[in-house]
């Protein structure tokens, strides 16, 4: 590692951090330290994407580190604080797996991370193209959050981890997307944040909690069963193909709603 | 062998069995300060061992031959890892014996000792201490097998006084990865040296000890023993992460006597800081429960194979 340059080392030191971050956020069970660790990562991005703009000296990376600023260090977890403090949702329930077997799982996800990214290091030419592995271990580590987590909370928490790892990988192989693309991705989820803080409201309503296995047990209760009876007699054919029609008709829609 | 290395090697033994009483006596005053209580004197535990010394022994009817010679062998183990650690120099003529995972063995032997004379008596407590004792040695051993290898493949060699010059003498660089393992080694520290998160080196009440209910059946000079090997490992321990972490100031191969004995006043310093530095740690952190030191050393061990994995991916 003697020779390479500092602003290198420092690149090479944030994308640890982000990784880092990553498995901090799968080990956090408390949903206020998991925004709290969404915003840290922000930060570093902001951190990368600065040292990035300043040694390309490429113009468009100042303009998508504001953007970084701007969302997600301010915007996106301030939407989420004020969610939390609406919905009172401070604690995940227990994840799927214990935190010691998840942390495993990650480690596994890294080496897996790690050897798919090196093909593609390979084919880059930028200097940061070590860190494309990196990047690919945090999105695969942001979908491990998403899967072993059961509240539609930091499940959210988990997909904009993601878009952290897409962003990054980005910028390490290809120094940035175009500018039309980063304002478009941007936007992407900035609304999506607004309106899943939408749909928080319309669960826990429905369901009276943010757990969201809930909506597994959908097919279960009673209006469908009012519908299965409706639908048989509207073909007359008491088989098993119309209940499952019905019942996998009905599932997909609640589950985008999520 | 010349003039240099035995002086290096004689100075380094006597400093760490003279001075490793007076680290944990600076640790205890550093906590005693912290917690606003009245410090005891700096000097404590020596008075305490001399006082051992000085006692006639008391040995349990039941106790076989193991348990008299335990203190020894641990000892020993100790004052061995002592002379592997380049606290001061790297000339040192007796590590071509042991490389840094025989060091690892080596506290393990010395663990294996003191866990099997625990439970010779037949006691409760010692029994439970020893079970404890292993189970924590058996999640922090590989922690500290991965930060070493870390530390070994950044400068392609598992001997100690190898690995502490090449990062003295290369030129100042981030490494990510050997900030992760340092993390993972102060982890590893405190489980292994019974301190706070995981025990409490203060208590003798508890049922919660671990360390302490393996030496209670020990009087006199077997526990004067016990006490200077647990003063040692601790300084042991922070003279291992000083050689991976701040190898800065050791003499080394190019450098003469001057700066060998310029590095003593240096690993005072060093010592003092982290003496104050896990006292703080000590002082902020609550004893975990101990079905929790799994998590608390999964960590340690995540972060040490982090650190490895960042070091193949990232070349840092």
């Amino acid at each position: 590692m003697t020779g390479t340059p500092f602003d290198l080392q420092l690149l090479n030191f944030c994308a640890a951090l982000l990784l880092l971050l990553s498995f901090a956020m799968l080990a956090q069970r408390r949903i206020v330290t998991l925004v709290n660790l969404l915003a840290i990562q922000g930060t570093v991005l902001l951190v990368a994407t600065l040292l990035l703009a300043w040694r390309t000296g490429e113009h468009h990376l100042y303009l998508s580190a504001a953007l970084t600023l701007a969302l997600k260090v301010v915007l996106l977890p301030w939407i989420l604080h004020r969610l939390i403090r609406r919905l009172r949702v401070y604690w995940d329930t227990e994840p799927l797996l214990n935190i010691s077997g998840t942390m495993l799982i990650g480690l596994l996800v890294v080496v897996f991370a790690f050897g798919l990214a090196r093909p593609i290091s390979a084919l880059a030419s930028t200097a940061t193209r070590n860190a494309i592995g990196i990047a690919v271990a945090v999105i695969l580590l942001s979908f491990v959050t998403m899967i072993t987590r059961r509240k539609a909370m930091s499940q959210v928490v988990g997909f904009l981890s993601m878009e952290n790892g897409l962003f990054f990988g980005a910028m390490s192989a290809t120094y940035g997307m175009p500018m039309i693309v980063e304002f478009g991705v941007a936007l992407d989820v900035l609304v999506a944040v607004l309106v899943l803080g939408i749909f928080f409201f319309q669960i826990r309503e429905q369901f009276d909690s943010l757990d969201l296995h809930h909506l597994e047990a959908l097919k279960e209760s009673q209006p469908i069963n009012a519908q299965k009876g409706a639908t048989h007699a509207l073909h007359g054919d008491p088989g098993e193909g119309s209940p499952g029609s019905t019942v996998s008709g009905r599932t997909p829609a609640q589950k985008e709603s999520r | 062998m010349t003039t240099i290395e035995i002086l290096t090697q004689a100075l380094e033994l006597i400093t760490t069995l003279a001075a490793a009483p007076l680290f944990l006596g600076w640790v205890n005053q550093c906590r005693a300060w912290l917690q606003n209580r009245r410090a005891p004197s700096i000097w404590l535990p020596y008075r305490g061992i001399r006082k051992l010394f000085h006692k006639d022994a008391v040995i349990a009817e039941s106790a076989s031959p193991l348990f008299r010679v335990a203190p020894y062998i641990v000892f020993g183990a100790m004052a061995v890892a002592a002379g592997i650690i380049p606290s001061m120099g790297t000339r040192l003529p007796f590590t071509i014996a042991a490389d840094a995972i025989a060091l690892v063995g080596l506290l393990a032997t010395a663990r294996v000792f003191l866990s099997l004379a625990a439970m010779d008596i037949g006691t409760a407590f010692g029994t439970l201490g020893a079970r404890r004792e292993m189970m924590v040695g058996f999640l922090a051993e590989p922690a500290l097998l991965m930060v070493i290898f870390v530390a070994s493949m950044i400068s392609a060699t598992t001997a100690l006084p190898a690995i502490t010059e090449n990062l003295a003498t290369q030129e100042l660089a981030l490494y990510p990865s050997l900030a992760f393992t340092a993390v993972a080694f102060i982890l590893v520290l405190l489980a292994e040296n019974a301190r706070i998160p995981i025990d409490n080196p203060a208590t003798h009440l508890e049922l919660t000890m671990i360390h302490e209910a393996m030496v209670l059946e020990y009087s006199a000079r077997h526990l004067a023993l016990m006490e200077w090997a647990a003063a040692l490992k601790l300084f042991n321990y922070a003279c291992i992460g000083f050689a991976l972490f701040i190898p800065w100031g050791v003499s080394t191969r190019a450098s003469g006597p001057v700066v060998l004995l310029a590095s003593i006043p240096l690993l005072a310093a060093k010592l003092a800081v982290t003496g104050a530095g896990l006292a703080f740690i000590e002082t902020m952190s609550a004893k975990l429960r101990i079905f929790r030191a799994p998590e608390f050393l999964a960590v340690a061990f995540l972060l040490a194979v982090l650190g490895l994995l960042v070091h193949l991916l990232l070349g840092a």
